[in-house]
């Protein structure tokens, strides 16, 4: 842990400022990451946006990951990409909304606009409710469909047709993956 | 009054669904609904392994195939830690300008239909298809190509394929100055584009904006050349960038592009190292397919020594040519055909790589990898658990970021005025929606 | 030998063969154009392989003024409503062409988003399989359903019949 901070100049400011709410910090394959407690995390994200040390001023995406086959609490981790324009370097930022049954997390539409649909698409996949969101609905799955379908516990091939099927010939039994 | 576009409206190419509010014929505010192509492609590729998801980002954005791809392969040999020959780089930059120019002149041939102009579009098809034939000749396919492995790429580029290339690219070339000559300064054309869609520069880039769109505003952003990845920092082209950020920038930031774009393949056909590849052909023509009947057969006494013909679906990923272009990774590269078909071991190579339960088994740990796309930045995040297939893998289509963005360059303007900038920000379903 | 009746005389079937002529080389389609095949479609409707030789060039995105409806692409189950809204606001008589094999059993997408098949939504008169097709296949396709339209039976009122239906 204490090297990887050595040799990043945000992480070691992000330690200094946020000693207590940084969980982890990792630099597999160059890729820079803090996880950050989910209590802090909006003001963790506030601080990389305006602080000078830091000055990511790009959110390159938001989404989410679902850790119940890794065996690992609290089941869910939101992960922030950012960009820095003006010193063209990028940043991993995960948090880990609690709790598992009904997961929630402060949005960040607030500080990136680009945010907005990333959530809700979170959202729509994982569940994850984001408080403060401007319109938090299902984006890409319609508003009748039951679950959330990137969560690790929803089969692959689970279908929720919105129209009548018609009977159709040769139809083959539904393989279900788990 | 409230008017309903999409998702299946005439004038435009994808489906999407624009619920437009409107004041006579300005357009009040704007409600963008998508997910009418959601085929699941992240929770498909967990199901499948590393090596069989390319199919699926073929189909993400499928005007430009190739790009999605050499992205995804990079994301993966990131996770592995694995670098591919610099032949192959050269290759894969090839490839990916190729699909870069097909992006743009689909783009500016619907745009310019959607508007009326009819002669564009033939053009700019017929241009189109010269290059097809080559993707087809090198891959394949002539859109669902699949063409990059982890590790290298299917095979290598067919003898004189690059000489052919840079004669298809002047003809393409030509294409592109005539509906330049057709479109730059045409009346009706600048009247319906220009001072149209703008957006400004600081609210493009605070909106997650990358690529062409970007590009207009002003902002000469380019992974390219920002953070260069594969071997683009070698050649010398420039990022081009336009004023306002109205559609008008737009279709001059693309067709500026196409045209570096060529440029970069031109340096990169000059500085490929190791030339064209000549296949060993001494011996009885013998495909590996008919070796395979044979030897199933236990006709194995004459095949000893035997120099092996591989299938014409596989040419060029014949030995000498695998050693050139893919990584010295045997865990993770397919070994060449001859072995697969000629020898135990090459076969069982091939076997556990392709079984399932084995396969590509990157490190548990996550990653990101960028790629400029045609549209803009192209991410992949992975998550390896260690197993054959992806613990998770996430796309940042360049899209879903313009499309979010795109209600505040149609409010205001008016309603005609939406078709011409739905087909500036050239929105692609399958990377939209995934 | 009514008009329109079960039994077909010699009189109608020579008038429907006389519609079925015109009608096969007047198609007029409907591209419902959703994914990659799109991308094929704008292929062969443009000058390289040219869709024009067979009457079938220029697209009607009215679905009352179509008779083809040409389901290009897979089809999501939030696509699948306005699909069959699509072919329920076509006039007779209409013909279906599943384009590419998403739309034949779902390809590869088995998963929870996309329809196996868009028979399982509406009736398809031809597959096309091929992901995407070729273009030449499209237009082997076409062909193949002319010949289908011309076996058909064509009462000057009512639904289109095919030839093995409608005669007893």
């Amino acid at each position: 842990m204490a090297d990887v901070a050595d040799n990043n100049p945000v992480l070691k400011h992000l330690l200094d400022q946020f000693r207590d709410a940084i969980i982890e910090t990792h630099a597999f394959r160059g890729d820079v990451t803090a996880v950050v407690e989910s209590a802090r995390y909006h003001d963790v994200v506030l601080c990389l946006r305006d602080d000078p040390e830091c000055s990511f001023d790009f959110l390159v995406d938001l989404t989410a990951v679902d850790r119940l086959k890794l065996k690992q609490k609290p089941r869910f981790e939101i992960v922030l990409h950012l960009y820095s324009r003006s010193r063209n370097a990028r940043f991993r930022l995960k948090t880990r909304p609690v709790p598992d049954s009904d997961p929630v997390i402060d949005t960040v539409v607030d500080l990136y606009p680009a945010a907005n649909w990333a959530e809700r698409e979170v959202y729509d996949m994982f569940g994850i409710r984001f408080l403060g969101h401007p319109n938090l609905t299902r984006i890409l799955m319609y508003d009748q469909f039951v679950g959330h379908p990137l969560r690790k516990d929803y089969p692959v091939n689970k279908r929720q047709p919105l129209v009548e099927e018609r009977p159709v010939h040769n139809d083959r039994p539904g393989m279900v993956f788990e | 009054m409230m008017i309903n576009m999409g998702p299946s409206h005439p004038a435009m190419h994808g489906v999407i669904r624009i619920i437009t509010e409107l004041d006579g014929e300005k357009v009040v505010s704007a409600n963008i609904e998508i997910g009418y192509l959601h085929r699941a492609f992240e929770k498909e590729c967990e199901v499948v392994g590393w090596g069989q998801a390319f199919p699926y980002t073929d189909r993400l954005n499928y005007v430009s195939p190739l790009i999605n791809n050499v992205a995804y392969a990079m994301g993966v040999e990131k996770l592995l830690g694995i670098h591919p020959t610099e032949r192959c780089d050269y290759i894969r930059v090839i490839i990916s300008e190729v699909s870069r120019i097909t992006d743009h002149l689909t783009c500016i041939a619907a745009c310019a239909m959607e508007m009326g102009a009819m002669t564009p579009f033939i053009y700019l098809m017929k241009a189109r298809e010269y290059l097809y034939e080559f993707v087809e000749e090198l891959t394949g396919a002539r859109l669902t190509v699949s063409y990059v492995r982890v590790g290298g790429v299917k095979g290598d580029l067919p003898d004189g394929w690059l000489d052919r290339l840079e004669k298809a690219l002047d003809k393409v070339q030509i294409e592109i100055d005539e509906v330049d000559r057709l479109l730059t300064r045409n009346r009706i054309f600048i009247d319906r584009v220009k001072d149209v869609g703008c957006i400004s520069s600081s609210e493009a880039w605070s909106l997650g904006f990358t690529g062409p769109v970007l590009r207009s505003t002003g902002m000469p952003r380019d992974l390219r050349k920002d953070e260069p990845y594969l071997v683009y920092d070698r050649f010398d082209f420039d990022v081009p960038v336009g004023a306002v950020g109205d559609n008008y920038d737009r279709y001059l930031v693309r067709l500026e592009e196409m045209r570096q774009s060529a440029r970069i393949i031109r340096q990169a056909i000059e500085q490929i190292p190791g030339g064209a590849v000549q296949v060993d052909l001494s011996g009885r023509p013998l495909t590996g397919a008919q070796m395979v009947d044979a030897a199933k057969m236990g006709m194995t006494a004459d095949l000893l020594l035997r120099t092996v013909r591989v299938d014409p679906t596989l040419e060029g990923a014949g030995k000498i040519s695998a050693e050139r272009m893919n990584a010295p990774a045997k865990g993770v590269v397919l070994p060449p055909k001859e072995s697969t078909y000629g020898n135990i071991e090459g076969l069982m190579n091939h076997f556990m790589l392709i079984m399932e339960g084995q396969g590509i088994q990157p490190p548990p740990g996550e990653i990101y990898i960028a790629n400029e796309a045609a549209n803009g930045e192209l991410g992949f995040y992975m998550v390896s658990d260690g197993s054959g297939s992806a613990y998770r893998v996430h796309c940042r289509p360049p899209c879903f970021y313009l499309m979010q963005g795109m209600d505040r360059m149609i409010v205001g303007g008016m309603i005609a005025d939406v078709i011409a900038t739905f087909g500036t920000i050239n929105m692609i379903a399958g990377e939209l929606d995934r | 030998m009514g008009v329109g009746g079960e039994t077909p005389g010699f009189l109608t079937s020579r008038l429907s063969d006389g519609i079925a002529w015109a009608r096969k080389w007047s198609l007029f389609p409907y591209p419902f154009v959703t994914a990659c095949c799109g991308m094929e479609y704008m292929s062969v409707s443009s000058a390289h392989y040219d869709l024009d030789r067979f009457g079938a060039a220029w697209p009607r995105f009215s679905p009352r003024q179509a008779d083809m409806l040409l389901v290009v692409g897979t089809i999501s189950h939030k696509m699948a409503p306005v699909l069959r809204r699509v072919y329920d606001q076509m006039c007779e008589p209409k013909w279906v062409v599943a384009f590419g094999v998403c739309t034949c059993t779902g390809g590869f997408y088995d998963n929870y988003a996309t329809v196996q098949g868009i028979d399982r939504v509406i009736p398809v008169d031809l597959y096309i399989p091929g992901c995407p097709p070729r273009p030449e296949t499209v237009l082997d396709a076409l062909m193949k359903l002319q010949a289908k339209i011309q076996k058909q039976h064509h009462p000057l009122v009512g639904p289109v019949r095919s030839a093995v239906v409608g005669s007893k």
